[in-house]
């Protein structure tokens, strides 16, 4: 009776999470709704937590002697896992939001590769169908995993370039054959242990130590500029892996959960690959950024630089701006003065907007969330596709921090490595002002052709110094606020 | 009355194949601007992988099997713990401009102040 009664309310209690995590997940859809589809998600988690408790009702009963130790363990791992990471996730940096999301997400693929690791050490499968399917999620999740890791260290700067050799391809091809193949002996020994005895712990170990190899070794020869869609597959493939080791389980909340995720983080992988018109293929195994060193076509005009300050003026003068932010200003932690100047251009009449290219930043839609931080009110920011058109009939066209992503050689240049690459036409814009630290080249390591155009000119410096310069200039003016 | 749950065969590849397109559909109308958070934010959602977690710990009868779970279980609570966290503080962030939304703006009228 208890038993049933237990079996009853984790099964309910599973079912409205499920419904809680589509609906939480629905409610992200819209600025105005998402503050709550989190909480009600979280919700959801929380209950689902909770019930599972209720599976000391069920346990097993080579279990039964140790089943005080395990809820003991549980807690504890509960708390420590949980608090540790709930700290970190309050205090992290908004620009250190990527590396944080790789870390996250590597713990949940490792925990989906333990997961699977418990059920096949313990042969707890029935049958040769879930064997597999332990398997795969075991190999999913710890790709997952240690791919996030790498995935980290690179944002974080911590490994600084890609890794790359001779016949890497060759190897990682290798590994992965070798590690299907340590997988496929598991099945066979397993689906003949009625004949012969052979022990899998060791292959199970092969296998779980393969899976960790690969991950790296994928993940070591990419750049940093394409982990952000690195960590969205990482993403998809452990909501994958959670979703498998659901069907194992037998739990349907973690199949739901994990597909949910599995099929959202492609999607996202797909429009992230799109806006920086590559394919996935492209992006995970073309080695991208070697290829740039290459010639570059004669470019006509000059740089010409301006005073910061002689620039804010000139915005001050303007009716309508456009400023293009990228990963620069956030380095320069110069959200906040940009605001600032911005809130001084609006009360003097000046129509600004923000523009942000959907690659903008370390992680799509990063751009946003620091402009969000900084106090930007979203209504103020616009997508590619709903300002590009705007540019035409600007004054100023203002960018700053960014590079590639307003490069005109992504429309015109065939030879160009961005070609395709859908832009913002800040070149459009009667008069634009880049700020930015040095003569350098952007993450693509590729000439900027606007820089050289007749009506661009170069503000150089520090994105934060700059902005505190033009800030200056403008309050100098003295002129009324417009009513 | 039995509630139990079977998923075998064709009702698991039902319950995947349905659950992938709500999760490409909900995921296809949300706008760029919310991309990080909604990554971050179905980082957590698979975060739920704690609850598995919690069950084989439960069921381990060995030191190795303790161990593992306990693993699994640390790791899985740091996901959706972390995934939360960081997920409502950037959705907290994001507000309209003041004339068009007074609720919102007296909002931040009060977080200024405590601030």
């Amino acid at each position: 009776m208890l038993i049933t009664t237990a079996q009853f309310a984790i099964g309910a209690v599973d079912l409205a999470a499920a419904f809680l995590f589509l609906f939480g997940l629905q409610r992200m859809s819209s600025p105005v709704t998402a503050p709550s589809g989190i909480k009600v998600a979280g919700v959801g988690m929380a209950v689902a937590v909770l019930a599972s408790f209720l599976y000391v009702f069920s346990v097993e009963d080579a279990a039964k002697p140790f089943l005080v130790t395990n809820i003991s363990l549980a807690v504890i791992a509960l708390v420590v896992g949980g608090g540790i990471a709930w700290f970190a996730g309050k205090r992290v940096a908004m620009t250190a939001m990527p590396q944080m999301v790789a870390i996250y997400n590597g713990l949940g693929g490792g925990a989906a590769g333990a997961i699977a690791a418990v059920e096949l050490f313990g042969g707890k499968y029935s049958g040769l169908t879930q064997l597999g399917v332990t398997l795969l999620g075991a190999l999913i999740g710890a790709v997952s995993m240690s791919g996030s890791i790498i995935a980290w260290a690179k944002l974080d700067g911590v490994l600084n370039r890609p890794m790359r050799f001779k016949g890497q391809r060759e190897l990682n091809a290798l590994v992965l054959l070798v590690t299907i193949a340590v997988g496929g002996t598991i099945v066979f020994a397993t689906s003949m242990r009625d004949f012969l005895d052979i022990s899998t712990s060791g292959l199970i170990y092969g296998f779980l130590a393969l899976s960790l190899v690969l991950g790296i070794l994928l993940t070591l020869p990419i750049g940093g500029a394409d982990m952000p869609v690195v960590i969205s597959i990482y993403n998809a493939f452990t909501g994958l892996a959670v979703g498998l080791e659901g069907f194992v389980l037998q739990n349907p909340a973690l199949m739901i959960a994990g597909m949910v995720v599995g099929a959202a983080g492609m999607l996202l992988t797909l429009l992230m690959a799109q806006a920086m018109n590559r394919s996935i293929a492209n992006v995970l195994f073309s080695n991208f950024g070697e290829v740039s060193a290459q010639k570059q076509g004669a470019i006509k005009g000059e740089l010409k630089p301006t005073a910061a300050g002689d620039a804010g003026i000139a915005m001050r003068y303007a009716s309508k701006v456009i400023i293009i932010p990228g990963y620069g200003l956030a380095v320069a932690q110069g959200q906040q003065k940009l605001y600032e100047f911005v809130k001084l251009l609006q009360a003097g009449g000046v129509n600004v907007k923000f523009a942000i290219h959907p690659v903008a930043g370390r992680m799509p839609g990063q751009m946003d969330v620091l402009l969000a931080e900084a106090g930007v009110p979203y209504d103020m920011i616009f997508q590619l596709e709903d300002i590009n058109a705007d540019f035409a009939t600007t004054d100023v066209a203002l960018v700053i921090g960014a590079n590639d992503v307003v490069n005109p050689a992504a429309r015109t240049d065939r030879s160009s490595p961005i070609f395709g690459m859908p832009i913002l036409d800040a070149d459009k814009a009667k008069q634009v002002y880049v700020v930015k630290r040095g003569e350098g080249k952007g993450y693509a390591g590729i000439v900027n052709s606007l820089f050289y155009g007749d009506n661009c000119n170069m503000v150089y410096g520090d994105a934060q110094a700059v902005l505190i310069k033009m800030i200056e200039a403008v309050r100098g003016l003295g002129l009324p606020a417009a009513a | 009355m039995d509630f139990s749950i079977a998923m075998t065969g064709f009702v698991a590849i039902y319950i995947f194949m349905l659950a992938g397109f709500a999760g490409w559909v909900i995921i296809g109308h949300v706008p760029a601007i919310l991309h990080t958070p909604l990554m971050s934010g179905s980082n957590f959602v698979h975060g739920i992988v704690v609850v598995g977690g919690i069950f084989a710990l439960l069921n381990a009868s060995t030191l190795q099997q303790q161990a593992i779970g306990f693993f699994a279980v640390l790791l899985g609570a740091g996901n959706a713990a972390g995934g939360y966290a960081v997920t409502d503080r950037m959705l907290a962030m994001f507000q309209v401009s003041d004339h068009r939304k007074p609720k919102v703006a007296h909002a931040r009228a009060h977080h200024a102040k405590k601030t």
